[in-house]
């Protein structure tokens, strides 16, 4: 066999068992997925084998889902926002700081030794009718009788900002500290004062990070679950507790298959859109 | 244009001392270099200049102005680093309008000054390129037009030749030279390459570990070093201990064992006292002659080749004179000498140079 016929099969034979697992593990069960998503749910609760298009005009037309996936983006751009605007002043001190980087990533990664779904419940026993904030603005006298700050899309909101922060500043960390730290001092050299050539040179070039970081936070923002169920109220249910909803609750499965495809579907097209105009190198930059 | 005065500077950082007191004139119109090895505080010196570090203690006056709060955007400076530092996300021709873009450059004028830049630099027709197209000697000369175009008071360089190839670096040389004549800039260069600094400067300032050993011409400090380190950094130099036996106004003679009387001309033995002294006798000066020939009124000393290290162009020998081992850099002429040859060292008296110590 000639070098290059080797060379040219190694990679395959270095991918085989990531792309085994990958193939049993992922496209297998989705594949179905996909074919339950087609059989139909008769009245006595069976499903029936087939080719039904059932599942998905109700999944595509009703007006519930529609609004509820509309709530689920929204929560998920908001969310995305907030980490961006928390995020990447964070990272930016970070990537200029003299002192251990190392240090201060590594305590950013701190929170994901604990469980998210402890995490979550933690805001419990900050935000709730005798939780610490409540207690403090109490003693203070600031109110008399405990604020309701749970059970919303803001503590929603919050809660999601809690676990996806880190993502964003780790994005935006690792392209800051790919900038040239002489680029900035040309443009101070040449005219430019720091706030300017920070919106012309530095922000420009560390946006890539901060588009992958989006993307993160966004996608797993609007695919979450835990955390409507947690910190959500009846009425801010998210997409993915849909999903649970039809399957668990209901053990309609072909409903449930057809919603969370078409979630899986809103945020692959995004997904793609992103790779088209940024490229996936960023992202996994960013994820290593 | 502007003169650059450095006053009593000093540069800490912590407890390490990067820069020990320095008082540095710099002419209006003048090329100066910061030459010394890796280390010696030339990038730091610079940055102060530039405005991108602040001087612990000491005073920095561009001309006539002093800057020490003033911060780096207001400086009018043109600064050139090791690594170009370009805008990866922006055109050739943008990067080069940058700095025009924050002047009272009306809008109109600003492409055809770009392009006046881009000209001098001889890249005329790459405005349109992204900095990762081109090549690094391309690269290079866009960072100086960046730097030029906003005709700076004074043009600072870091190392700028450093990641260029020989070829192209000594290309780049002659060009850089020929730009900063034709606009006339004060400039402050700094290398750590000998050659480069020979070349292209009027004024060489010599750094070893944070403090200035001389400052002087090209030929001031090549030919009259002011210290044993300024001998050996510009070039290879042989460093004999020997006694100065008279001092006088039109130079100093030298008793040297093995070598006998050398006289030293005064302007090579400024600091020089009666007493112990020390001779500077550069490799490239000592010539090996086959025994018998005409030695022309030099000084002569039989010798043995110990090492012989073909450079091509030239060969550096190390021969045993009296007790000590010399360095000798010789053009080639017909064929080297082998090891163990006995050859006749010679040298010019008035090619030495002569330092005082013990
Ligand atoms: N920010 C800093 N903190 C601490 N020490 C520093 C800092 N910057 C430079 N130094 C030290 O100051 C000394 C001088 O550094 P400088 O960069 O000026 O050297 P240089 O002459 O430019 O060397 P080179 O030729 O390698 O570029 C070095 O010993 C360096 O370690
Ligand atoms: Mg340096």
């Amino acid at each position: 066999m000639s070098v290059e016929a080797r060379e040219a099969r190694q990679p395959w034979i270095l991918l085989a068992p990531a792309l085994s697992a990958v193939t049993l593990l992922l496209f297998v069960p989705l594949l179905f997925i996909l074919v339950y998503s087609f059989w139909l749910r008769t009245a006595t609760g069976a499903d029936q084998p087939g080719f039904f298009l059932d599942n998905w005009r109700e999944a595509l037309t009703d007006p519930f889902y529609r609004d509820i996936l509309l709530s689920t983006l929204r929560i998920a751009a908001i969310t995305t926002a907030v980490c961006a605007l928390m995020g990447y002043p964070t990272a930016y001190f970070i990537a200029r700081s003299r002192g251990d980087k190392l240090l201060m990533v590594l305590l950013l990664m701190l929170p994901f030794w604990i469980s998210y779904i402890i995490r979550t419940m933690s805001w419990i026993n900050i935000l709730g009718a005798s939780g610490a904030a409540n207690a403090a603005l109490m003693a203070l006298g600031v109110v008399s009788e405990p604020v309701n700050m749970l059970y919303n899309e803001a503590a929603v909101i919050l809660g999601l900002t809690h676990y996806l922060l880190p993502f964003m500043i780790l994005n935006v960390f690792v392209s800051l500290e790919g900038i040239d730290a002489n680029v900035e001092a040309a443009a101070n050299s040449l005219g430019a004062t720091r706030w300017q050539s920070f919106l012309e040179v530095t922000l420009p070039l560390s946006l890539p990070g901060l588009a992958a970081g989006g993307l993160l936070c966004f996608v797993l923002g609007a695919g979450t679950y835990i955390t409507p169920l947690i910190l959500g109220g009846p009425r801010d249910a998210m997409f993915a507790n849909l999903v649970f909803e039809a399957i668990i609750t209901q053990l309609n499965w072909p409903l449930g298959s057809a919603l969370s495809l078409m979630l899986l579907l809103v945020l692959g097209a995004l997904v793609a859109i992103y790779n088209r105009y940024l490229g996936m190198t960023q992202l996994m930059k960013g994820l290593g | 244009m502007s003169s650059v005065l450095l006053k009593n500077i000093v540069k800490r950082f912590g407890d390490f001392t990067a820069v020990h007191k320095t008082t540095l004139d710099i002419p209006d119109g003048a090329f100066v270099t910061l030459l010394g090895p890796s280390g010696c505080g030339k990038t730091t010196t610079l940055r102060m200049i530039a405005g991108l570090l602040d001087p612990t203690e000491g005073d920095i006056v561009i001309g006539g102005r002093r800057v020490n709060d003033i911060p780096i955007h207001k400086r009018n400076l043109g600064v050139v680093f090791q690594n170009y530092a370009l805008f990866p996300h922006k055109s050739v021709a943008e990067n080069v309008a940058f700095g025009l873009r924050y002047r009272d450059v009306p809008k109109a004028d600003i492409p055809r000054r770009v392009q006046a830049a881009l000209e001098l630099v001889q890249l005329p027709d790459l405005g349109a390129r992204r900095p990762r197209e081109l090549s690094g000697g391309q690269q290079q000369r866009v960072a100086l037009a960046r730097a030029i175009v906003i005709e700076p008071d004074v043009l600072l360089l870091d190392e700028p030749l450093s990641a260029l190839d020989a070829n192209l670096r000594e290309d780049m040389r002659v060009e850089l030279k020929r730009i900063q004549e034709r606009i006339g800039v004060t400039t402050v260069f700094v290398t750590h390459d000998q050659s480069e600094a020979l070349a292209m400067s009027d004024r060489i300032v010599v750094m070893s570990a944070g403090r200035v050993e001389q400052v002087g011409a090209p030929e001031q400090v090549y030919n009259a070093p002011a210290s044993e380190f300024v001998a050996n950094f510009l070039g290879a130099s042989n460093i004999v201990p020997c006694m100065c036996t008279r001092r006088g106004p039109e130079g100093a003679t030298l008793e040297a064992p093995a070598l006998g009387a050398i006289a030293v001309p005064a302007a090579r033995a400024p600091k020089l006292r009666e007493g112990p002294a020390k001779l500077v006798l550069r490799a490239e000066k000592l010539q090996l002659l086959p025994e018998g020939a005409p030695c022309d009124g030099r000084i002569t000393a039989p010798a043995v080749v110990e090492t012989v290290d073909y450079q091509g162009q030239t060969v550096r020998y190390f021969v045993r004179i009296g007790e000590r081992q010399f360095q000798a850099i010789n053009l080639i002429e017909e064929r080297p000498f082998a090891v163990g040859a006995r050859v006749v060292a010679a040298f010019r008296p008035q090619d030495c140079a002569g330092l005082p110590g013990t």
